[in-house]
């Protein structure tokens, strides 16, 4: 049995400052403990123990990208920031767009995966935005988040046929990527006064927004579950807003680099703030953060995207999109959230376990639950540097942050943290 | 100065010493960068900048190492990091980076450490141009301070009007771009005008500086034709005629005669396009000796 002692525990009835017992992967008693009765115990005065973080958006680039990431790394880089199961996105090489693929990855997953991985699969075959995937065989071994994330299915035709297919499914929901390729051709970062003083080519708000306001309406149209991933504008959010004020089952995500970074980041011309949807402005934070805080948006999502560092060192403008985010995600949605702590399992634990199907993660801590639990301390301050993941390509490293993950408990053991 | 990347890094000041230093240049010949070894690194076509800068290291008694994409190593695919590897360990002293992605002078100097100037990267900068045509204008003019500027053309495509928009109002001028709003909504637009009509500017500005439409940075679908181009906003003879006295036509070349500038204006006798192309050699002179002295 360990026992965790002293630490503020999300309930049912909101934090209680309790003891916590696990045994046998699951919490057996929440109360008064004697420690005396514990094999291992953890003192954690001033820290808060929730449901361990779920993160819907992860890039563990297995198969094909190793040299990035793999599925030991990338799970275990989200133990270290706090995360008890993670949904890994389909764009690898080749793409998760079948039965067969799906298995293999979920049997890597088994053999070298720190944390529970969920397996998202693509809409259709090869990514390509045109036939349909394997969505039967992929639902079947278990995918319920069907994406093409990296581009999005761009022609309306297919993506309304995907919205009907996939409403027979219960609880498939299409995640969608919204980029116009067209309006965002050839672009690097927000089309803003940041892009327009570089003279490097911008992506406007419209190549995201055009999209999610025509998907909004298929939607409406067709009764299918649509998330919408990293949505990066205010004027996105009002789409968001609008949709569910109609009824519409509708979910949305934010990373925590549009929570908390502008554009104005772009001005040194790192590829390390080159990510797509880009960056955008001031008032586009602001209207996130409100979004995000009033439940407009439901969740936040890292999108996790490691590179090389000889991938990412090369100009702006052909440098790959994407930073990595597992290990920096808490800190910087607590700052998001006003430091409400009680909203940031909502919104990075609960909510996105509930958008996977992730019955066992996100469950408010009680007698019997899984123990699938993050205990972390809101005021530690702490300076990014060195990383678990493969890959460094972050624009946090040197900053400093105000919250950190102690310990990250899966199914009952310590997998980051805490006693190994 | 360590290295020379965009205008905007310089001050007000340090403009106005660099062109008082390329003055004293102007048709003359030193000694100051013997031993020196400049490198001219061409990752995308030029006739008139590598020229001039080849010239000026030579009239600056540097030796000079010339590098274009087309016939070297980069052809095979090699990464603009080893070759710039390879050129420093060949022993180059001081490299001149032309590059189509912004930024890569600043990578250049990074993996090298020598003093690197910018000869155009992408969109973004072209620093000597912008000095050589502050020059041109100072000349003809006797100052900047106070000069009205159109820039006609696909601005927002622009390392060279970006330079323009940058230091002429910090010196004083003002600055009016001119062209559809496909080519004006990427150009930074805080400290100067927009107008989307030629005739409304062309009578009130002492420069029409024209700009080459940009077809190879994708300006070709920012207008219909080079045909209905000329007609709104080409300089013909009849706009030639409604220039104010003693306005000039600048342009940073090369130009496409029929498209932006008609043949007649461009040879005619407000044209200072040689003017300008003069003032490269002095103006390059001046910053590679300036980048020299002030290496650490």
């Amino acid at each position: 049995m360990i026992v965790i002692r002293g630490a503020s525990v999300l309930t049912g009835s909101g934090l209680t400052k309790t003891d916590v017992a696990i045994e046998n992967g699951v919490v057996s008693r929440i109360g008064s403990i004697d420690p005396a009765a514990a094999d291992h115990v953890v003192t954690a005065d001033g820290c808060v123990l929730g449901p361990g973080l779920v993160d819907v958006h992860v890039h563990l680039r297995e198969p094909g990208q190793t040299w990035k990431e793999d599925i030991a790394s990338g799970t275990e880089a989200a133990a270290e920031g706090g995360f008890t199961a993670v949904v890994a996105m389909p764009n690898t090489e080749p793409a998760i767009d079948s039965a067969k693929v799906t298995r293999q990855v979920q049997e890597s997953a088994a053999r070298s995966a720190r944390i529970e991985v969920a397996v998202a699969g693509a809409l259709t075959r090869t990514r390509s935005g045109l036939e349909m995937a394997d969505i039967d065989g992929m639902y079947r071994a278990g995918v319920r988040i069907f994406t093409d994330d990296g581009d999005s299915v761009a022609d309306p035709g297919v993506l309304r046929r995907l919205m009907r297919y996939l409403s027979d499914f219960p609880d498939a929901v299409i995640a969608q990527h919204a980029e116009d390729q067209s309006i965002g051709e050839g672009g690097h970062l927000h089309e803003g006064r940041v892009s327009r003083r570089l003279g490097v080519v911008g992506l406007p708000a419209t190549a995201e927004t055009a999209v999610i306001a025509r998907d909004l309406e298929l939607v409406a149209e067709t009764g299918c579950r649509y998330h919408a991933q990293h949505i990066s504008t205010a004027r996105s959010a009002e789409l968001i807003e609008q949709a569910k004020s109609r009824g519409l089952p509708v979910t949305s995500e934010v990373t925590p680099h549009h929570l908390s970074l502008t554009d104005e980041e772009c001005s040194g011309l790192d590829p390390n703030v080159k990510m797509y949807p880009p960056l955008r402005t001031r008032d586009d934070v602001d209207a996130l953060r409100e979004a995000l805080k009033n439940g407009v948006i439901d969740m936040i999502a890292t999108d996790h995207a490691p590179h090389a560092p000889d991938e990412k060192g090369v100009a702006f403008e052909v440098a790959p999109r994407g930073i990595t985010g597992l290990e920096t995600a808490f800190p910087l949605g607590l700052e998001a959230l006003d430091r409400d702590i009680e909203l940031l399992f909502q919104r990075m634990a609960i909510a996105p376990a509930q958008l996977a199907g992730l019955s066992r993660h996100g469950v408010i801590p009680a007698p019997g639950s899984p123990a699938n639990l993050v205990l972390v301390d809101p005021n530690a301050r702490w300076t990014v540097e060195g990383f678990r993941s493969k890959s460094s390509n972050s624009p946090f490293v040197g900053r400093e942050m105000t919250g950190r993950v102690v310990a990250t408990i899966h199914e009952g053991e310590f997998v980051s943290g805490g006693i190994q | 100065m360590k290295s020379l990347f965009t205008i905007a890094e310089l001050s007000s000041d340090q403009i106005v010493a660099l062109l008082d230093r390329a003055e004293s240049y102007t048709d003359k010949r030193t000694n100051e960068l013997v031993n020196v070894t400049v490198a001219t690194l061409f990752m995308e076509p030029s006739t008139r900048t590598r020229l001039s800068f080849e010239l000026a290291a030579h009239r600056l008694g540097a030796e000079v190492v010339s590098f274009a994409a087309e016939t070297s190593s980069v052809s095979k695919g090699e990464s603009l990091k080893d070759t710039a590897l390879t050129v420093a360990a060949l022993g180059v002293d001081l490299i001149v980076v032309r590059h189509p992605h912004a930024g890569s002078p600043e990578l250049v100097a990074g993996w090298t450490n020598r003093p690197v100037v910018n000869g155009g990267d992408g969109r973004r900068a072209h620093p000597t141009q912008t000095l050589l045509d502050l020059l041109t204008m100072r000349q003809i003019f006797g100052k900047i301070d106070g000069l009205t500027v159109g820039i006609v053309g696909d601005v927002g495509n622009s390392r060279v009007a970006r330079g323009l928009i940058d230091a002429l109002p910090r010196m004083g001028a003002g600055v009016t771009l001119v062209g559809p709003s496909t080519f004006t909504e990427s150009a930074p637009t805080d400290l100067v005008q927009v107008s989307h009509r030629i005739d409304e500017v062309i009578a009130t500005v002492d420069v029409v500086y024209l700009l080459r439409v940009q077809k190879e940075r994708g300006a070709g679908g920012g207008y219909p034709s080079d045909a209905s181009y000329h007609r709104r906003y080409g300089l013909n003879a009849a706009r030639q005629g409604l220039m104010k006295p003693g306005a000039v036509v600048m342009h940073p070349g090369p130009i496409n005669r029929g498209v932006e500038i008609a043949s007649e204006v461009a040879d005619g006798d407000r044209s200072v396009l040689l003017h300008q192309v003069r003032n490269g050699v002095p103006v390059r002179m001046a910053v590679m000796a300036s980048l020299w002295e002030g290496r650490s």
